[in-house]
């Protein structure tokens, strides 16, 4: 049965190595395991096979003979319609995309938790109700306004329009995110600085954002991962030269031209997941805080 | 402004008038354009046109609910709504089973915790396109599974979803519990981590069994949880949307089409602009059909903004 450990996942071990229980426990995990690491294994195998082993047939082999062809292919001459630049193109993109989009989302959301937490006024927790309601909506019944809107400002079509997109559909999440945090902050603190005569801005900048900096970067992690990841927007409010990466990646896998080539493509896919992948392995605890920060919101 | 900070309390500082606070009211209109223009005038603007007959670009001629006929009598958008509802119903059982058993064995306390919570989490960071692209690969009828397992032996073994248009919502399931699950069994075991040692130890004095304890009193005291998870779940299903562009793009025909597709590709493709819109405000309908009963639940309690 179980041991009795007052704290922590780590309690005594248990008794016997190998009891039934145990067999049962690590046979579960073990057999779950292998389902969550096939795809990963398999993407990685074919993408170091060379086509006719592919062709011979089992998805599971390792590879017979390693070859990075299919990555070098992927990387710098997969053909996306008339363009065979591979798909650096759209990761250069995904970074353009990236880079601005978690800055301007970031700062626009910890700044308006902030206003959320501190400096209430009237209304503001109505416009946060909204704002957390419209985390909701389907993107789909506000897609086409939203390309009336970047008509309107001259921006549909361009990676400053995407930019946008993802700071306004982010910010419920990282507004809720930052408020409960800036709340959290004792309230003497806020006071003691009104009194030393600090206002909105200097309060901001001098207590809370250094304090805040965990969060900041749990709001990175969300957002680098959300922002690459993402697929809808970039179909939409971009065009053919600045599709980002996953819209480019799935042009490459699912065009019709041409033989397919699955080394190349799992290569490529591959490549695609490497960004969130490493941010995940690297971030390790903070990125299950930031998911489970994304999952309270409501 | 005296010095007596600290025994002041909280909503003694609320403005009443308009250029009080002015700043935070500077900073907060992002927020305010956000919540208003894009959330408000966005979703209204849509149903007001899904009653026109807008095709290449929208206009204001009142149709009635001519768009929501023709909506409902268009075999695609059914077949959309039956995968959906299939789709829905399957992933939120599994995925409640899978990320709360998951969630209970690394709760055992166990050896590796960290590492079984990485390998079953790491398919979240991963975004539907990848998802769908490795999973479209290892079912692949010809090179995947199903000929691997023909190989070992079982000639007749026949899984191939991805061709078959009665099973093919089932592939994209797999590929979809296999990116999701991860999410939720962390919100369980963070769940299960806050529920009391004692409760345990009393479980044991009464001579309860762990499954037992399980069913009848930590499923129970973690309700607040289990809904958190089906209303993450719940708005996932309904975007439903790369993953299938991915792996089948609504094919073998339109036997995997989903309701998300429908929408882009009449506003997008087919420039039937106000058909989309008929079809988005169903989205949007049965979202709110979703929330209604979980914000009742989750605020009606307790007094919140």
């Amino acid at each position: 049965m179980v041991d009795v450990a007052m704290s922590g996942p780590r309690g005594p071990k248990p008794k016997k190595a190998f009891s039934t229980r145990n067999i049962m426990l690590y046979g579960t995990l073990i057999l779950v395991s292998v389902y969550y690491l096939l795809p990963l294994y398999v993407m990685i195998v074919t993408s170091l096979k060379g086509m006719p082993e592919i062709r011979l047939g089992n998805v599971f082999s390792p590879p017979l003979e390693i070859t990075t062809a299919a990555w070098t292919k992927a990387w710098s001459e997969a053909c996306t319609g008339i363009n065979c630049d591979g798909l650096s193109r759209g990761f250069w993109n995904s970074v353009q995309i990236l880079i601005p989009s978690v800055v301007l989302s970031i700062a626009v959301a910890s700044v308006n938790g902030y206003a959320l937490s501190h400096w209430k006024f009237k209304g503001s927790e109505l416009f946060f109700t909204i704002l957390i309601i419209g985390a909701f909506i389907p993107y789909q019944t506000m897609l086409y306004p939203i390309v009336i809107l970047l008509r309107e400002i001259g921006l549909m079509g361009d990676l400053g329009g995407l930019v946008l997109v993802h700071t306004v559909f982010g910010m419920p999440i990282l507004t809720l995110l930052f408020r409960n945090y800036f709340t959290s902050i004792p309230e003497e603190l806020f006071k003691a600085a009104r009194v030393d005569g600090a206002r909105f801005w200097g309060i901001y900048f001098r207590i809370m954002l250094p304090m805040a900096l965990p969060i900041f970067v749990v709001a990175m992690i969300l957002q680098v991962t959300g922002i690459w990841n993402d697929f809808l927007f970039g179909v939409i409010y971009t065009k053919p030269d600045t599709y980002p990466m996953t819209v480019q990646l799935n042009n490459i896998v699912n065009s019709v031209q041409g033989v397919k080539e699955y080394n190349v493509n799992m290569a490529a896919t591959l490549l695609t997941g490497l960004v969130p992948l490493v941010i995940y392995f690297a971030s390790g605890k903070l990125f299950v805080r930031g998911i489970a920060a994304g999952a309270v919101k409501g | 402004m005296s010095d007596h900070v600290s025994e002041q309390s909280a909503p003694a500082k609320r403005p009443v008038q308009l250029f009080r606070n002015m700043s935070a009211k500077i900073a907060s209109i992002p927020m305010i354009l956000t919540a208003l223009v894009v959330f408000v005038g966005g979703t209204t603007w849509t149903v007001v046109h899904s009653f026109t007959s807008s095709r290449l670009l929208p206009k204001l001629d009142f149709v009635g609910l001519d768009q929501y006929e023709r909506l409902w009598s268009t075999p695609r958008w059914l077949i959309s709504i039956e995968n959906l509802a299939i789709y829905g119903l399957c992933s939120m059982i599994l995925t409640l089973t899978i990320g709360f058993t998951l969630a209970a064995l690394l709760d055992r306390k166990i050896r590796f915790e960290n590492t079984f919570r990485t390998i079953f989490l790491y398919p979240f960071a991963l975004s539907f396109v990848v998802t769908g692209l490795a999973w479209q690969w290892i079912l692949n009828p010809d090179f995947g599974l199903q000929q691997v397992v023909r190989d070992w032996g079982w000639e007749s073994f026949a899984f191939d979803p991805l061709n078959n248009s009665k099973i093919v919502i089932f592939g994209i399931l797999i590929a979809g519990i296999w990116q999701g699950s991860g999410l939720i069994m962390c919100i369980m075991l963070a769940g299960l981590r806050g529920i009391d040692e004692d409760i345990w130890k009393a479980a044991r004095v009464d001579g309860i069994g762990t499954v037992k304890t399980y069913l009848r009193v930590i499923i129970p005291m973690m309700r607040p949880v289990f809904i958190t998870s089906l209303v993450l779940i719940a708005s996932g299903i309904i975007k439903l949307y790369d993953l299938v562009v991915a792996q089948t793009n609504g094919g073998p025909g339109i036997s995997s089409e989903v309701p998300a597709k429908y929408v882009i590709e009449y506003m997008f493709r087919a420039q039937n602009l106000a058909q989309g819109f008929a079809a988005s405000t169903m989205m949007l309908v049965s979202v709110v059909v979703i929330l209604i009963p979980w914000a009742y639940l989750e605020f009606g309690g307790r007094k919140r903004g």
